[in-house]
């Protein structure tokens, strides 16, 4: 094991202790980059000039290159902003900033945040540190296996329909997606607004507290964001669960889902119950009706917050455009990939006169239902479990041509943003020689106490301490 | 020729005069060097959230409570969603079915006759920036350009309803609007600048009918005078297209001002479909009774009210109660004025004569000049105190509007003390009367008009400085004894 890859509270106590310094670990992480960034691609821009101020000496975060960045490009892994660099700061940057949290890259992510696998990026696919031949799982796939990869020591990412806790769970890494209105939104580009939510992806739950400690609260830029105080996450996570009372949801264990994964989350409540918890199988009745409402709702947002990239202020502009429209036409048919496109189009058409009633509003209609199911199901449980995706890592390529298998695979992951609630996957196993998540969700503002189960289930179990054989290579200490 | 009815229904948008803009924290002033007033929100660049004026939100409830509306407790904004390069987001922030207000009333008064006009809604929304379309000669380049500093100003938008019966009653009904608006200092109205903008529907029925006819849409109204004879046309057009025994096609037309014609900008076919849905990212709005307590208490008087208080308490005439109130400025003016000591009705006159004769030949309002309240009272005393004449007056007040000296300081430097020397009066007088030996038998004669002459004779050998009533008595003394 070198320095990068331990987790953040780790170093701390070594920097702490005098054992080493923070600048040996900033090295380590470099070094790490230097070596596997080739195969691994999770960057799109690297800013390796690391500030060491702070709290937290400079310890590398990667970024999702869709949270702007003052000075440094950001391009949501799409053409038409490709050269887009910002002139001011996300909120959560100005707060990673002032804590001395430092950026070392952009991370790589499929489209505005449209995707499952990180291949639908517009400059490359980024590969799975377990398997390069497998997908990292996406959007945020760039930082979840740049934290899989020792190549950061903690990342952020965006979660929609659960695309921070989809990767992680593909990279065998913690990945956590708040309450809504937990942590601003303001500077992460909208794909769509009332899903949007940054987490933290981290090697390990202490992290994923440390790093939501830093990023949530109020924001007056935000006015989606809530003004409910922050807990103390790092000292909650330690109090253990006896007498947590637990629903295991039935159908995110239903058709669909790996023998490999039932396995793994069924050894998962095992262990949870040896450790005191109650644990019940629960139903959510309208769970097979959230990626529909979801692929409604979605794409109508992103049609209208992606109406701006028209190549009239900043971004791509067609060349030899005759006219306004055919500007209009011409750069955003070559600036936005296939996948962009689709949804653009499927939003379009729901909120259109004469369909908007029976696609937008009967699409939230059906989120009223399923946030009743989760409310209903939270008088009776403290917290829900299930798979974080149905199947491990697939093969790169294997989805690519048919959307739809591609969206089953945030089935169980959709749910919960539709909801608002917060949720966290985090390593439960292995299936085939890769990671499988374990998905741990919670009542509004409840991180507190899905980060403590978490926790608890982690300091029972080894499976967060692996690491991909990639990086094993080399012998550095 | 049928005899039809118009109905008319106006749609108007005023900007309101907060510092900030509605959305972020640029300033909203008029007038400043292209793309100087924007940021990052106002802009609509990536990852940027809007949070609303609380100002903008607070002059918006005043004007919908002037209008006699009701508040919705919740209302809450949408996204109308259009591409166009003066919108930078590609859709504007406004509100749809859930507007601030509904359901209000504004009277107007023709012919003596009052009338309510409904307002269907009162909504808050953003503005969106301005096109410079640059036709660069020579070359090949022919451009746009987009000057965002006016995108994201506050909007209020005011529709009424379809209860408006001529171009008479449109006028009207802007003009009370206007000044209701300027009253409760909300917006500046200045159609000139945009800060006021009118569209208007108008179809036209049977007269006794009940059922509505097909409507036009007018746009580009530039002032009341464009909406009066706008409206004026589209009558007598759909009138004609009537009576040839056609129908009226639902179409949105521009005025064309220069050639007094309306013009045809797009049919019912190419409407746009707007995809309205709720905006994620602002939460809705709750509007609690304490907020609109607040508000209600804050109200200033309102022209309606201002007019009947002059009538009631300075027994002005109900037109000039009206020529007063409908610039809050002047009356305002006027009520500084009593409020510093003047004879209400004497400044009321002033104002109304002098005063405005010479604001509209100048084509300013009173807040232009440098005359105060403070002044007119001043020169309101000399008058009374025989310090000058009424005539006198006039000449002082001129200077005042134009100079801001004080009616003293004039009257000093222009040597334009009022002769009230009974000796040095009688030495005029008398010069007058062996002067003019002619003019004097007449008056013996019994003429009593030539005595005026003389009194004007006097007045010109004193450069109009002599005290008229002495003179009079001076004059009559020394003719008659």
């Amino acid at each position: 094991m070198s320095l990068c890859d331990l987790t953040v509270h780790e170093v701390l106590d070594l920097i702490k202790s005098g054992e080493v310094s923070a600048k040996e670990v900033r090295e380590s992480v470099l070094a790490r980059i230097e070596k596997v960034e080739s195969r691994v691609c999770s960057y799109i821009t690297m800013t390796p000039e690391l500030d060491s101020d702070g709290a937290f000496h400079g310890l590398p975060l990667a970024l999702k290159d869709n949270i702007c960045t003052r000075g440094v490009r950001t391009t949501c892994g799409s053409r038409i902003l490709e050269h887009f660099v910002p002139p001011y700061d996300a909120t959560v940057v100005t707060r990673l900033k002032a804590q001395g949290i430092g950026i070392v890259g952009k991370t790589n992510m499929d489209e505005f945040a449209m995707g499952s696998s990180c291949e639908n990026s517009a400059f490359f696919p980024t590969r799975n540190p377990w398997d390069l031949d497998r997908v990292p799982g996406g959007s945020s796939g760039g930082s979840a296996a740049a934290v899989a990869a020792g190549e950061a020591m903690w990342a952020l990412g965006s979660d929609t329909g659960g695309s921070v806790r989809q990767p992680a769970s593909f990279c065998g890494v913690v990945g956590l997606k708040p309450t809504y209105g937990r942590v601003s939104r303001y500077g992460l580009v909208a794909f769509a607004s009332s899903l949007d939510q940054i987490g933290p992806i981290t090697r390990d739950v202490l992290d994923s507290a440390i790093l939501l400690s830093v990023i949530a609260g109020h924001d007056p830029l935000d006015s989606t964001s809530a003004p409910v105080p922050v807990p103390d996450y790092v000292q909650d996570v330690r109090r253990d669960v006896k007498g947590l009372k637990v629903g295991l949801v039935r159908e995110y264990l239903g058709q669909g889902t790996e023998d490999g994964v039932r396995s793994c989350i069924l050894k998962a409540v095992e262990v949870l119950t040896d450790l005191g918890a109650h644990v019940e199988e629960v139903s959510l009745p309208h769970t097979a009706y959230a990626l529909d409402a979801y692929y409604l709702i979605a794409p109508a947002e992103a049609s209208s917050n992606l109406a701006r990239y028209d190549g009239v202020k900043y971004g791509y502009r067609a060349e030899g455009a005759v006219g306004l429209l055919d500007m209009y036409q011409r750069t955003r048919r070559e600036g936005f990939g296939e996948e962009v496109k689709r949804r653009i189009m499927l939003g379009t058409y729901a909120l259109s006169s004469g369909y908007y009633d029976a696609y937008y509003l009967r699409a939230q209609k059906v989120r009223t239902l399923i946030r009743m199911d989760f409310q209903k199901a939270f008088s009776e449980y403290d917290v829900l479990l299930g798979p974080t995706a149905p199947t491990v890592a697939f093969r790169a390529g294997e989805r690519t041509s048919d959307p739809l298998s591609m969206y089953l695979s945030d089935v169980c992951t959709i749910p919960i943003n539709l909801a608002g609630i917060p949720a966290v996957s985090i390593p439960c196993g292995f299936s085939g020689g890769l990671p499988v998540g374990l998905q741990i969700i919670g009542k509004p503002f409840s991180e507190a106490i899905i980060l403590r189960a978490a926790y608890a289930f982690e300091s029972s179990t080894d499976h967060h301490k692996n690491r991909p054989a990639l990086t094993g290579e080399g012998g550095e200490a | 020729m049928g005899v039809y009815e118009a109905v008319i229904g106006l749609e108007v948008h005023a900007e309101l005069n907060t510092d900030t803009k509605i959305f972020c924290g640029c300033p909203t002033r008029f007038g400043q060097e292209p793309n100087t007033q924007v940021c990052p929100v106002c802009l609509g660049l990536p990852g940027v959230l809007p949070v609303l004026n609380q100002a903008a939100l607070h002059k918006a409830l005043k004007a919908a409570l002037a209008l006699n509306c009701h508040i919705n407790q919740w209302s809450r904004f949408d996204r109308k969603n259009y591409f166009y390069p003066d919108l930078p987001k590609n859709y504007q922030i406004s509100q749809y079915d859930l507007p601030l207000a509904e359901h209000g009333y504004l009277e107007i008064e023709i012919d003596g006759k009052k009338k309510r006009v409904g307002i269907k809604r009162v909504h808050l929304e953003e503005d969106a920036g301005k096109l410079l379309h640059e036709d660069t000669g020579g070359t090949r380049d022919r451009f746009s350009m987009v000057d965002y500093n006016r995108t994201g100003v506050p909007l209020i938008e005011i529709v009424s309803e379809p209860d408006i019966r001529s171009p008479e009653e449109a006028k009207e009904y802007l003009e009370n609007l206007k000044t209701i608006l300027q009253y409760i200092d909300v917006s500046d109205c200045k159609m000139e600048e945009g800060s006021l903008r009118c569209d208007a529907n108008i179809s036209l029925r049977p007269a006794g009918s009940k059922t509505y006819g097909t409507r036009t849409e007018l746009k580009n109204l530039n002032s009341f005078r464009a909406v009066y004879r706008a409206l004026a046309f589209e009558i007598k057009r759909q009138s004609e297209v009537l009576d040839s025994g056609g129908a009226v096609e639902q179409e949105t037309l521009a005025w064309d001002d220069a050639r007094g014609v309306t013009v045809k900008l797009r049919g019912k076919e190419e409407a746009h479909d707007y995809r309205y849905f709720p905006e994620p990212d602002l939460t809705p709005l709750q509007i609690t009774e304490e907020i609109l307590s607040g508000i209600k208490e804050g109200m200033p008087e309102l022209p309606q009210q201002r007019k009947d208080r002059y009538m009631r308490e300075l027994g002005l005439s109900a037109y000039d109660a009206t020529v007063l109130t409908r610039s809050k400025t002047l009356s305002d003016f006027l009520d500084d004025a009593c409020r510093l000591g003047a004879e209400p009705k004497a400044a009321a006159n002033w104002l109304m004569g002098d005063i405005m004769r010479i604001l509209n030949a100048e084509d300013k309002g009173i807040e232009d000049t440098p005359l105060s309240p403070g002044h007119l009272v001043e020169m309101l005393s000399l008058i009374d105190d025989g310090v000058i004449s009424g005539k006198i007056a006039k000449t002082v007040l001129e200077e005042m509007l134009f100079t801001g000296k004080t009616p003293n300081v004039i009257v000093r430097e222009k040597g334009l003390l009022q002769i009230s020397d009974a000796s040095a009066l009688r030495t005029v007088v008398e010069q007058v009367v062996k002067d003019n030996p002619k003019v004097v038998d007449d008056y013996r004669s019994g003429k009593e008009k030539a005595l005026g002459f003389l009194v004007g004779q006097v007045m010109k050998h004193t450069k109009g400085k002599a005290n008229p009533q002495m003179v009079n008595s001076i004059l009559k003394e020394v003719l008659d004894g």
